[in-house]
């Protein structure tokens, strides 16, 4: 359910590093928890997030979730396809409904991350 | 006591299945300094029959059954007896706002038909269900504008009404939104593109103005909207006078329209309850205050509305929502609606017609101060605006606002309105009493 | 089993521009008695537009039958019960309705001469006098148009007094039970908002409060009795904390309805507030509005209050607008008048002691409905009930079932729902307000409702999740609504 190779925070995002480049995303948990997701906020490419501060919002009907930056970089890519079909977060949070793509400023950044294991034991899992 | 349902034995039974022995044990929780020591020091309760008698005692102070050529933001229009009768029904007059949609259709579905009509008039692609009046759809308008363009200046036409200024900048006062003013030409009435082009800066949010403005004048869109926009910021249309939009052309060069409803049947009840709109371009849809209603389907697959995009509101996002606003003015849209089915595409125009045909009646047999085309209100050169009020109203006509009250420069001209109710003969009173060509 | 079933019998309606039909009239004017202005001609071409494209023409039967159709789909205070916690759901007596069509008042424009005016100031006059009284405050401005807009009022206030001083401050504190609007509120002032704990009683935590407030405090937004109906027991200490502190206590009246005629805000040391007269003094919702949120304050915010204030000189009466100290004008006019008649008129009808039998009679109903449904839904704060009773859903989350489904099941049982999912600190509240306006027989039904379905929950749970079943609209697909809007008509 939760890959290995992504790191996670306590506010429920996730990030894939490869290199200077990251994928960011929400955890499946997160979307359980939303139920059905109306809207996605996101940041436009080549705003500077920085880690722990706000970088967009996930919405459901009756609730508003902020989303996280869980490490620092300039967003390169954002994936315009939940503008329009916001339901994919709820189909596919870890694969397609990715929400941005970011070149870090600071890798290291992602040390700080759970891995998998302390993700699932953190939300119960 | 007619509003209180229970018998004395019926509260005695509460009381025991509660298992307290007195209904003021039910307070005994309240720290005894909190409690109020000796009873309310207000009259005892009335009869039906004596709250009427006050009230009507009350109206017979006021100007009851005088003829008005008030307008500036308060417009005397016929109010069609449908309106009135339909809007006393319980299930619309008692209900609550409709969160639960399964057993609110009757508003929703009301609130979208609002809303649409509300598109087809002002050229817009949404509209909210209602704000409390015009004057704080300014600000609020003002405020979406400074969120969709993340700048903070808010340049507002000194034709815009007065009080929707002074609610605007008090609005702005805390929230880092600089409110400057620009001029109106004082020739034509219009607002002066001049003044308007050497303050607006790359700060500039948003630039409003009204049509027809505070002098009645029909403002050119064109222009303005093209500053603007090159500018980068929107432009608010705002409107006070709704039945100008039958004839007026729609704004549709606006980014945003906010506008006062009670021309659409509402009392002037001294200055509310009325309804105020905001409707904007779908793309900024998220950035609208107040309340949405959309169309969806329920689980048999029948039509069906419900209140959407709630997620913008206080509810939900708190210290992040777009307003603080809660209630609206739902009920008074309800009468907007009603009337605006009743008059219909023919009748809205026929109206805007005879408004119009009335207010040009009266002003050919006057001194006009401003030279721009003008819908139902104008402004006319008087000598002595207070000396000719007195003497109309000694023949139970209101006459015109005096300008001078908002306007110092504008001293000695009184802004007058003509309605379909106003009568040629009120209205040649009028002109004599303001010595003109009768 | 269902002792009480509202159906929907009414035939579908299309809407209004369904039914629309070229030529069709509802109206007819007169006449004209001068010459008949061509718009073109007058306004110039480009400014008037050729017709208002696919507006409706109905004639005036159809609107009638349109919109009486429409009403029967609406659930009303009139039909029965309306237990929306927060949202005091009373009866609306209908001479209000009566005399705020008084022709002089409600043809009353708002800039006609005073000298013609002194009726309608006359009825403000005594409301704001009757409204000070009830709340123990020395003044009370009627410009606000709803309780939110009351709400920024009082913070302007607040803040207002506060830069007087020299230091207008940056936080408001806001306990976690608060309504939406009071954040929402503070954020417009250009404060930061701080949230404060609730302690296991669901009041402010008077440990916590003291922490936090600090030279940086500008006042607390408390709601009193709180969204958990209950009242805060250390109200003077906590006034005492702020005051100590130079801060101030606002209070959010939505719930004065269970303190008229038994305690005075102006008493325990609240400084300004507002008042719902939309809630408490009986006056209509009409689906959302329009309401009126009144400000009382203390003697040392009235300097500050609104443009313009009503003022008696040589016996008459007079707005005055030369108040250098005002905050402005918050609304154009003088506020929701036509409401302030209602609200007086229904002053009027209960008077000083009855007012205090109508919050006895509403304590009485909540606490009622409490002792009957505590053996059925979890009640996680115990403490005393004042005019409204806040469950969870605790027992029946356990069997999948959610306070949102049971609100819909109650719609079977031919009530409206109760306030679903508020306060956010209980987690699936089921929040009752009954108010005084029931009987024992309705309140009875309303019990039958809730303990039926209790047991519906263990022995048919998917009867509840599925409900309504009896309306004429279905569960309404609100994730739709929100991923694709379409918010107004298009051919």
């Amino acid at each position: 359910m939760y890959p290995e190779n992504f790191r996670y925070t306590k506010e429920h995002e996730w990030v894939l590093v490869e290199g200077d480049n990251g994928t960011i995303g929400i955890t499946d948990h997160a979307q359980s928890e939303l139920g059905d997701i109306v809207y996605v906020d996101l940041p436009k490419v080549g705003t500077r997030l920085s880690e722990g501060a706000t970088m967009g919002s996930v919405e459901s009907v009756k609730a508003v979730s902020d989303i996280y930056a869980p490490v620092s970089g300039e967003v390169v890519e954002v994936n315009e396809a939940l503008a329009t079909a916001p339901e994919k977060l709820n189909a596919d949070p870890h694969g397609d409904a990715w929400l941005v793509k970011i070149r870090l400023s600071n890798p290291a950044d992602v040390e700080k991350l759970l891995p998998a294991a302390d993700y699932q034991t953190y939300i119960g899992a | 006591m007619r509003y209180l349902p229970k018998s004395p034995s019926e509260r005695q039974q509460m009381l025991e299945a509660i298992g307290v022995s007195s209904i003021d044990d039910l307070v005994a929780q309240l720290p005894e300094d909190v409690r109020l020591k000796n009873p309310l020091n207000l009259p005892p309760g009335k009869s039906e029959f004596e709250i009427v008698d006050y009230f009507k005692a009350r109206g017979a102070e006021c100007a009851n059954g005088y003829a008005s050529f008030l307008g500036a933001g308060v417009y005397n229009h016929y109010r069609p007896v449908v309106a009135d009768v339909l809007v006393q029904r319980s299930e619309f007059l008692t209900s609550y706002t409709p969160y639960q949609a399964e057993i609110s259709q009757g508003h929703l579905t009301q609130i979208f038909e609002f809303q649409s009509m509300i598109c087809q008039l002002t050229g817009m692609e949404v509209a909210n269900a209602s704000m409390y009046d015009g004057s704080s759809a300014v600000p609020e308008a003002a405020m979406m504008a400074v969120r969709i363009t993340k700048r903070s200046q808010t340049l507002v036409a000194k034709s815009v009404h007065p009080e929707y200024r002074e609610v605007l900048s008090t609005y702005a006062k805390y929230q880092g939104m600089p409110v400057t003013e620009f001029g109106y030409d004082s020739q034509t009435g219009r607002i002066d593109l001049d003044d308007l082009k050497s303050k607006i800066n790359d700060d500039t949010a948003s630039v409003i103005i009204q049509s027809p403005n505070f002098f009645g004048c029909v403002e050119e869109l064109e222009a303005v909207a093209e500053l603007a926009q090159s500018k980068g910021a929107l432009l608010i249309y705002v409107f006070a006078e709704a039945v100008s939009l039958g004839i007026l052309a729609p704004p549709v060069q606006a980014d945003i329209v906010a506008g006062e409803l009670q021309s659409f049947a509402i009392s002037p009840s001294y200055g509310g309850p009325f309804a105020g709109i905001i409707a904007t371009k779908e793309k900024y849809i998220r950035q609208i205050p107040g309340r949405l209603v959309g169309e969806t389907k329920d689980s048999r697959g029948n039509r069906a509305f419900c209140l959407t995009l709630s997620t913008r509101e206080q509810h939900i996002r708190r210290e992040k929502a777009t307003s603080n606003i809660c209630t609206n003015q739902a009920l008074i849209a309800l009468v907007a609606t009603i009337y605006l089915s009743i008059y219909g595409k023919e009748g809205l125009r026929e109206l805007a017609i005879q408004n119009l045909s009335k207010a040009h009646y009266l002003a050919s047999k006057l001194e006009r101060r401003f030279e721009a085309p003008f819908f139902n209100e104008f402004v006319a050169k008087a000598s002595d605006v207070a000396a000719v009020n007195e003497q109309l109203l000694e023949k139970k006509i209101i006459g015109g606002l005096d300008l001078g009250r908002f306007y110092p420069e504008l001293a000695g001209n009184v802004l007058l309105c003509a309605t379909e109710m106003s009568k040629k003969a009120d209205m040649d009173t009028v002109i004599e009493a303001l010595g003109g060509r009768a | 089993m269902i002792r009480k079933v509202k159906s929907h019998p009414t035939q579908d309606e299309p809407l209004l521009f369904e039914i629309s039909s070229p030529g069709k009239k509802g109206y007819q004017l007169p006449d004209l008695d001068v010459p008949v202005i061509d718009p073109e001609v007058a306004l110039g071409v480009s400014s008037v537009r050729k017709e208002i494209e696919h507006f409706p023409e109905v004639s005036e039967v159809e609107v009638i039958r349109h919109f009486t159709r429409l009403s029967t789909w609406n659930y009303a205070i009139d039909l029965g019960l309306y237990p929306l916690g927060s949202c005091t759901m009373k009866y609306n007596p209908r001479v209000n309705e009566l005399v705020a069509r008084t022709e002089g008042l409600a043809w009353a424009h708002p800039y006609q001469p005073e000298t013609v005016s002194q009726g309608v100031m006359e009825i403000a006059a005594a409301l704001e006098s009757a409204l000070a009284e009830i709340t123990g405050m020395d003044a009370v401005t009627l410009q606000p148009a709803a309780g939110a807009h009351g709400e920024m009022t009082g913070i302007l206030l607040v803040r207002a007094a506060l830069e007087k001083q020299g230091n207008p401050r940056k936080k408001i504190l806001c306990p976690d039970s608060a309504h939406g609007t009071n954040p929402a509120t503070a954020q417009m002032v250009g404060y930061e908002v701080v949230n404060i704990k609730s302690n296991d009683l669901g009041m402010v935590d008077v440990a916590t409060l003291d922490a936090a407030v600090d030279e940086d405090v500008a006042a607390l937004m408390l709601t009193n009795p709180n969204t958990v109906g209950v009242f805060e027991q250390d109200i003077a200490r906590i006034a005492g904390i702020l005051h100590d502190k130079g801060a101030m206590l606002y209070m959010d009246g939505a719930n004065m309805n269970a303190l008229c005629g038994v305690a005075r805000p102006g008493d325990f040391g609240v400084d300004v507030m507002h008042l719902n007269l939309h809630k408490t003094f009986s006056t209509p919702h009409g689906g959302g509005g329009p309401g009126s949120g009144a400000v009382a304050m203390k003697s040392h915010l009235e300097p500050y209050a609104p443009v313009p204030r009503l003022k008696k000189e040589n016996d008459k009466w007079t707005w005055d607008y030369h108040r250098p100290d005002s905050i402005g004008r918050v609304r154009a006019f003088y506020g929701n008048f036509g409401v302030l008649v209602r609200a007086l008129a229904y002053i009027m009808a209960h008077g000083g002691p009855g007012l205090r039998n109508a919050t006895m009679d509403a304590i009485l109903n909540a606490n009622y409905i409490r002792k009957a449904l505590e053996p059925y839904y979890e009640l996680p704060y115990k403490s005393p009930a004042m005019h409204e009773v806040v469950f969870s859903d605790d027992k029946q989350v356990a069997l999948g079932v959610k306070t949102g489904d049971i609100a819909k099941r109650l719609i079977d049982y031919g009530f409206h729902p109760y306030t679903v999912s508020f306060p956010l600190i209980i987690h699936g509240a089921l929040m009752i307000e009954p108010t005084e306006t029931e009987s024992k027989g309705e309140l009875d039904l309303f019990i039958d409702a809730m303990q039926s379905i209790a047991k519906e929950v263990e022995e048919d749970s998917e009867l509840v999740k599925t409900a309504p079943h009896t309306t004429r609209t279905s569960r309404v697909d609100e994730v739709t609504a929100a991923r694709k809007p379409i918010v107004r008509w298009k051919p």
